[in-house]
């Protein structure tokens, strides 16, 4: 193989696996570390700046992060149930005891741009949007149908997940610097808001239209059947709250579970939660799917809806078809009846969370913007500007519906499109993350990280108690760390991002490395091409996904190889080497957001 | 050296042995020598090497004498009986456990000054005896825990790290070994564990007193330029003899056993060494020619490595001894008193 190029940014990057997952690139490791050393406001600014929302998030993140985590990995085969760290929940803890951060946040300068920008929509992308071009002097405009921003996460995240304060204070962020909120102004025409004379709009409308199901008895039963997200917004502004004794809910993603959980809060005393697919292959996350069933919500799955029973005009069940899954040479799945007699559940009303779609019908078709054929704009996927050049996507309106973090992480991007866009600058190439590398090495063996591997298991976020939860839709159900369980999961962050940094030159091939390492990540072997070296390693590395880190040859014409897979930053290797060939480096990237090359744009902080 | 504990997490496919260990399970306690030593190198090939033998810990007593070399048995296998002897007394003590439990395998670890200053009658003795054990002398040229002044094994014109240049001339222990009757002489090199784990598990199968000199270079004190112990000394100037391929339970009936660069070396259990030879000159079987052949090598300032003398039919002290076949703490009273009768007839075979 050729020598690892380490000052390419993305090998180090990819080592650092949770802010490799994560579509905003937070630096998760720097704010574990600084959760763990007490500096909680620190480690929220840290967020803030990545990922905008860090207390909603550290609440309903589908932290993606969190099944990367190479703490789930060096677990197996070491504690009983392998575990990644609680990194979303950890977030929440910063959000949680960081006191007043107010006076380190940007304000708006003093010098303005004069340049005006639209956003429509007040959810998270748009929000991330505003605050990026907001601190560059730019005026920017959000307009929202309703009274109050947070689009998504206000209206169809559950309250006993996500309290109201968290929105209200971390929107209040934003807006604070100086963006204009238009609340209860929808937008009915693209062709009028160009009139308006906005340098660019931002589109950030998500994907608001839950998909139906059309099936027999529909239309019969209607009274008695809601669409899931829809029911979920009429529950948040209190337009619903009750529902029928029997309930069940259609799907099988977060939205199906955030329904179910409602549902039970309302007076449904028999709710269900019932699903085409098979269980295990459900879209919502592990751990929605674990509370709902924690609540005492059974999940049957492998049930096709086939029709709503109805009797005089009101509902009374729904019948399924039983099905199993049969896979193909291609591993794809096919749903196939079992034969057995379909299957009847009484109910008294039907939630249905099967999907969400994109809907556009503010946009003139003849305004030149254009649609795909499965009706999302056609964008460029790295500047997210559309086919009219001052028009730019973001969120679930641009590609589809997906998640806040994600949101979030478009958001920044198109900021950067606009903030260059308004300059008259190319949008292209995109601007390179900041990257850093410094050295942790304070004495023989001192680090400036805690290099001492935590054995400890995972920590249970504690709850509120299920009486207590389930009487109130607005409890929250989550009571997130105590400072000294906060500090127990901090520390069982491997530090990733301290990187092992190894130089040809100064290593003497005395195998110390090699007999400390207590993963066996470390071999010196003759080099070969990658699928050969890696049947060669002193452990078997069969973990595709991670590189192998290989030096240049050595004096003995062997290479140094270093499987990244299992690696627990320990920093043995750097301890026990005589010459210092291996030095722990902590290697920071912070994402470019819009204007960065300009003057500080970003909340003061010192380093962790 | 190093503060915190290595942590207790190991590779998800960390393999088990036939005893049920992992290699990690064969560990000690972290080391206290300073970073880069070749001794911690030597500890982890004997770990590996008892590991992949499947040998079970509590049936290996390890001891050693005073010195770097003679720390490193808290280092590994940490399920182990151990003893800490007085400087250079290790083989002594060593026999003496030996005769009293024949059953269990015995680690001698010790250094160039134990063995070859202060302890060098008893590693004479030792040899000569023929004392079942295995003898890892881990040699790096100086005293390092007194600074680094020169050993009894430096060579003669090499120099310290502060350019003093040594004027006399060096103990071959390798060479000693093969005089006073070793009758399993080899030499290692730290830096080279694709050599050393298979030397140190053919000692481990020889029955006898079984002797390797491993060269083990002094980080701290004696890894510089001048030095003849120094890691790219000892790598420009390896000459290995052979390479031990694999060990077989048996002996193979192959029709193409001929192949003249690969030598087979029974030992006393049935187990065959398979030696493949580099230098065809050298024949392991024969002492005489093993001795002339390090003489003629070391005087060209090579460094001979491998194995270079294993007698496949050794004997050792109990034999020597007609000693009981059992341990003496397996022994019961009617064994150690057998009575009257028994005195009477010894007795009468005496006179």
């Amino acid at each position: 193989m050729q020598p690892t190029d380490i000052r390419s940014p993305d090998y180090f990057h990819k080592v650092v696996d949770c802010q490799w997952a994560c579509p905003a690139h937070t630096p998760v490791p720097e704010y574990i570390r600084l959760i763990a050393a007490g500096r909680y406001a620190d480690a929220y600014l840290v967020n803030w700046q990545s990922n905008v929302f860090p207390g909603v998030l550290g609440r309903t993140c589908d932290r993606p992060c969190e099944p990367a985590c190479r703490r789930g990995r060096v677990e197996e085969k070491n504690a009983e149930k392998p575990e990644p760290v609680a990194i979303c929940r950890l977030k929440r803890v910063a959000a949680d005891y960081k006191g007043e951060i107010t006076p380190r946040l940007p304000r708006p300068p003093a010098t303005r741009t004069g340049k005006k920008v639209a956003c429509v929509g007040a959810g998270p992308s748009s929000l991330t949007v505003a605050r990026d071009l907001a601190v560059l002097g730019h005026d920017v405009v959000v307009f929202d149908g309703d009274p109050k921003a947070g689009g998504f996460m206000r209206t169809q995240v559950p309250r006993f997940r996500l309290p109201e304060e968290v929105i209200d204070e971390e929107v209040g962020y934003i807006l604070d610097i100086g963006v204009t909120f238009r609340g209860g102004q929808r937008i009915d025409s693209l062709k009028s808001l160009l009139a308006e004379e906005f340098d660019a709009v931002f589109v950030g409308t998500g994907a608001p239209r839950g998909r139906d199901l059309d099936i027999p008895g529909r239309s019969e039963s209607a009274s008695h059947i809601h669409i899931g997200i829809d029911w979920l917004s009429s529950v948040s502004f209190g337009h619903v709250t009750k529902v029928g004794r029997r309930v069940i809910v259609l799907g099988g993603g977060n939205t199906a579970m955030d329904c179910c959980r409602s549902a039970k809060r309302l007076g449904g005393e028999d709710v269900k939660v019932i699903v085409r697919s098979g269980f295990d292959e459900m879209k919502a996350s592990p751990w929605e799917k674990e509370d709902a069933q924690h609540e005492g919500i059974p999940i049957l799955n492998f049930l096709v809806p086939r029709r709503f029973e109805h009797e005089n005009g009101r509902l009374v069940g729904m019948t399924f078809e039983k099905v199993h899954a049969v896979y193909d040479d291609q591993k794809r799945r096919t749903l196939v009846p079992t034969g057995e007699p379909d299957a009847f559940f009484e109910c008294d009303e039907v939630l249905v969370a099967v999907g969400q779609e994109n809907s556009f019908p503010w946009i003139e078709r003849d305004v030149g913007l254009k649609f795909d054929r499965w009706g999302l704009p056609v964008l460029d996927p790295k500047t997210h500007q559309s086919s009219i050049p001052n028009i730019f996507f973001g969120g679930d309106a641009a590609f589809g519906p997906k998640n806040i973090i994600t949101a979030v992480a478009h958001g920044h991007e198109a900021a950067i499109s606009i903030d260059r866009f308004c300059r008259g600058e190319a949008l292209t190439p995109r601007p390179a993350p900041h990257t850093r590398l410094t050295s942790q090495k304070m004495g023989i063996h001192e680090w400036s990280y805690d290099n001492d591997v935590s054995g400890e298991n995972r920590n249970a976020v504690p709850w509120a108690a299920a009486e207590k939860a389930l009487r109130s839709i607005k409890v929250e159900v989550e009571l997130g760390f105590d400072p000294a369980t906060a500090f127990k999961e901090a520390q069982r962050c491997l530090n990733c991002d301290v990187q092992t940094v190894f130089a040809r030159d100064l290593c003497i091939e005395c195998d110390a490395c090699v007999d400390i390492c207590p993963m066996d990540c470390i071999t010196f072997t003759g080099n070969g091409n990658e699928a050969d070296l890696r049947t060669r390693l002193k452990a078997p590395a069969d973990n595709f996904t991670q590189d192998l880190y290989v030096s240049p040859a050595l004096k003995t014409e062997r290479v140094m190889v270093k499987d990244e897979d299992v690696c627990l930053h320990c920093g043995l290797c750097a301890e026990r080497c005589p010459t210092g060939a291996w030095d722990m480096q902590k290697f920071l990237l912070e994402m470019t957001h819009a204007g960065a090359e300009r003057p500080a744009t970003s909340p003061e902080r010192s380093a962790a | 050296m190093t503060y915190i504990a290595k942590p207790k997490l190991h590779h998800p496919t960390l393999p088990r042995n036939q005893v049920g260990f992992t290699r990690r399970d064969y560990e000690g306690r972290i080391s206290t020598l300073c970073a880069g030593c070749g001794h911690d190198s030597i500890s982890a090939a004997i770990i590996q090497a008892c590991w992949e033998m499947d040998i079970e810990p509590h049936r290996v007593a390890k001891l050693s004498g005073i010195g770097c070399s003679s720390k490193t048995p808290d280092y590994f296998l940490g399920n182990s009986h151990g003893f800490n002897t007085v400087h250079g007394r290790m083989p002594s003590v060593l026999t003496g456990a030996n005769l009293a439990n024949r059953d269990l395998l015995y680690l001698g670890v010790s250094g160039d000054g134990d063995s070859a200053s202060i302890g060098l009658g008893q590693f004479a003795h030792g040899m000569r005896r023929g004392v079942n054990m295995v003898y890892v002398l881990e040699n790096n040229g100086v005293y390092g825990l007194t600074k680094g002044q020169f050993s009894a094994t430096a060579d003669e014109g090499s120099r310290s790290k502060r350019g003093v240049v040594n004027m006399d001339a060096p103990i071959d222990t390798v060479s000693l070994a093969l005089i006073m009757g070793a009758t399993f002489v080899a030499r290692g090199f730290s830096g080279d564990k694709g050599q050393l784990v298979p030397l140190i598990k053919a000692a481990i199968n020889h029955r006898g007193a079984a002797f390797i000199d491993v060269i083990s270079p002094c980080v701290a004190f004696n890894n510089h330029a001048g030095s003849t112990k120094s890691y790219d000394y000892v790598r420009e100037h390896n000459d290995a003899v052979n390479r031990i391929d694999f060990i077989a339970l048996r002996p193979e009936v192959t029709a193409d056993t001929g192949v003249a660069e690969v030598v087979e070396i029974e030992q006393h259990d049935g187990t065959v060494l398979h030696l493949r030879r580099i230098d065809p000159d050298h024949d392991p079987t024969d002492k005489i020619a093993a001795m002339n052949y390090v003489q003629r090598h070391q005087a060209k300032g090579e460094i001979v490595t491998g194995l270079l003398y294993a007698d496949p039919h050794a004997r050792d002290l109990h034999e020597h001894l007609s000693t009981v076949q059992r341990p003496l703490n397996q022994l019961g009273e009617s064994e150690l008193c057998p009575g009257a009768a028994a005195l009477a007839r010894f007795n009468a075979s005496l006179r």
